[in-house]
């Protein structure tokens, strides 16, 4: 069963990968301090315990901070499926785009979400299903043109396909 | 309708009369900037392409956050940034000896003028807007494929006005402005969104501190900050910026705003932030219980000569008190000559203080000046996130030079106005 790991406001990318860890160039070994700052962490090791197929559910303004590309590569090298957040910080969500990793903006409704829900996601639909609660949230689906960044498996092959 | 600063400069670049917020537009850029942390990674997404360069004089590159090198890992990633940049005679690479913090480098290079729009792989690329340019941080794919593209896509951001009115306090700078804003909005106040600067109060404000108030627009969440230009832009431009024209823009007497903030400068005291957040704002003068351990005084927010002048200013026939360690880091090696001729780096070393060649080092827990576990640190840098600075269990303080000079003094956190009283 994919599991909710849930975090509050402001989660910063320095958190989500401290600068200490920067001079790691393999990524795979680099997202083995994935959210290790995190304050969560304390309660359950976010690198240790993350299964592919996994979400983060998070507050207001995620992978607020740096511009570094390490924050949302770590998350999706980790596998975690999507960062579904009240809002995100606008690098953070652009890199997240940029590089494949699917990311819902929700707005109020991500305080519907615990840890420990199940939860489904579909993207092309736009919807979060809350399983246990019998809960259906719909989005805004992505503009067109970002649409096509992602669809494209993010901005490199959309270039290289121009 | 009428467009502000930000949309002009968009429109120009995506070859449009006019934008408005929200349209999505693809646009050229006149300058692609990567450090050494995010350039390597860059460098790869750029390979991927498989195109040379869109303009080996239009891209910046800068090793400066673990350089000079702090390890072996730093070092290959610093050779890998090196190599590219011979291959493809990347004009504007700055080695070691010539290299300074790449946002107080590339202004005082002439790399940035009013109207151009500079794209870099570090958050803190926003800085360029004091000089009435449009700069943001992006990441390294986005800066990889504008190194082939010289485009990249944006969205046309709303925009607050910030109308800055009346003369500034003594020992009050352009740190104190941006703190207590973000205190005001939080920092996600400006969150997709310009900062525009405006107002007579601007002529009170020097380069310095229109740089440290853009520097820091992104800890409020903004695209982008921006100034307009006047008399002290024209005096910084002359002589750095040679080799082109510029054409600085206005914002439009009808130019729609998402809000608008008035900000008198005379009610403003030298503030400080406290953990974890830069927006958790508190005046300096009631921070005299908490006991500090170091003081850094540098980096891309505020590592200037002006920067440098203030923390000499209150450091002059004074110590830094006894169990408070001191760094200071001069943002360039023009910088640093200055302050040495102007007499500055003598009244450091004399006070006690360290004086470190230029790097980002410190502010991001790279390396020279981190924390141990339940450190705390008044550091004029731009961010007080847990374990930015060393340990996941040391505090930051966020504070201007003669804030962070004066609580050197006393070895706690100090306003200004009681060392200088």
């Amino acid at each position: 069963m994919s599991k909710v790991w849930r975090y509050g406001d402001h989660v910063d990318t320095d958190v989500i990968i401290p600068a200490r860890y920067l001079n790691i160039t393999d990524f795979t070994e680099l997202a083995e301090h994935a959210m290790e700052d995190a304050k969560e962490n304390l309660v359950e090791n976010f690198a240790a315990g993350v299964t592919p197929g996994d979400y983060i559910v998070a507050g207001k303004n995620f992978g607020c901070g740096s511009s570094r590309e390490h924050a949302p590569v770590v998350i999706q090298v980790k596998g975690i499926k999507c960062i579904i957040a009240d809002s995100f910080a606008r690098i953070f969500y652009r890199n997240a785009i940029n590089i494949g990793l699917p990311v819902l903006e929700i707005g109020k409704d991500v305080e519907q979400i615990e840890a420990g829900d199940e939860i489904d996601v579909d993207m092309a639909k736009g919807e979060i299903k809350i399983l246990n609660k019998n809960i259906t949230i719909t989005c805004k689906p992505l503009p067109e043109f970002i649409q096509k960044i992602s669809d494209c498996g993010g901005l490199i092959n959309y270039v290289k396909g121009e | 309708m009428g467009m502000t600063m930000t949309e002009k400069i968009l429109a120009k670049h995506a070859g449009r009369d006019s934008v408005s917020a929200g349209d999505l537009l693809v646009s050229q850029v006149d300058m692609v900037l990567a450090n050494d942390i995010t350039g390597p990674p860059a460098i790869t997404e750029f390979e991927k392409i498989g195109r040379p360069v869109f303009d080996k004089n239009k891209i910046t590159l800068v090793p400066d956050h673990f350089s000079p090198c702090k390890d072996i890992k730093s070092a290959t990633m610093c050779k890998r940034m090196r190599d590219f940049a011979r291959k493809h005679e990347i004009k504007n690479y700055f080695e070691v000896g010539r290299m300074g913090i790449e946002h107080a480098l590339l202004p005082d290079q002439g790399l940035a003028a009013p109207g151009e729009i500079i794209i870099g792989a570090d958050s803190h690329t926003c800085t360029y807007g004091a000089l009435n340019a449009l700069s943001t941080g992006m990441g390294q794919t986005d800066i990889g494929a504008a190194m082939a593209s010289g485009t990249t896509w944006f969205k046309v951001p709303q925009a607050i006005k910030v109308n800055l009115v009346g003369k500034l306090p003594r020992f009050v700078r352009g740190k104190d402005i941006i703190l207590t804003l973000i205190g005001m909005i939080g920092v996600d106040g400006a969150r997709y969104q310009s900062l525009e600067f405006c107002g007579e109060g601007v002529a009170e404000l020097s380069m310095a501190d229109r740089f440290t108030i853009c520097n820091m627009a992104i800890e409020a969440g903004a695209k982008n900050g921006i100034f307009p230009v006047d008399e002290k832009t024209i005096a910084y431009l002359e002589g750095r910026v040679t080799d082109r024209t510029w054409e600085a823009v206005t914002a439009d007497d009808d130019a729609e705003y998402s809000q608008e903030i008035t900000m008198e400068l005379d009610k403003l005291v030298p503030v400080v932030a406290y953990p974890h957040l830069p927006e958790n704002t508190h005046p300096a003068s009631e921070g005299g219980s908490i006991k500090i351990d170091q003081v850094v005084v540098g980096s891309c927010t505020n590592g200037r000569l002006e920067d440098l002048a203030q923390a000499a200013e209150i450091l002059k026939g004074r110590k830094v008190c006894d169990g408070v360690r001191m760094i200071i880091i001069p943002a360039t090696q023009e910088i640093y000559k200055e302050a040495m001729r102007l007499g500055y780096v003598d009244t450091f070393i004399d006070a006690g203080a360290a004086v470190s060649t230029p790097t980002c080092g410190p502010c991001l827990g790279g390396y020279m000046g981190i924390l141990a576990a339940g450190e705390r640190a008044v550091s004029t840098t731009n961010r007080n996130f847990r374990g930015r600075m060393g340990h996941v269990d040391s505090e930051v303080y966020l504070a201007s030079p003669y804030t962070a000079a004066a609580s050197a003094v006393t070895g706690y956190i100090t306003s200004p106005e009681e060392v200088m009283k």
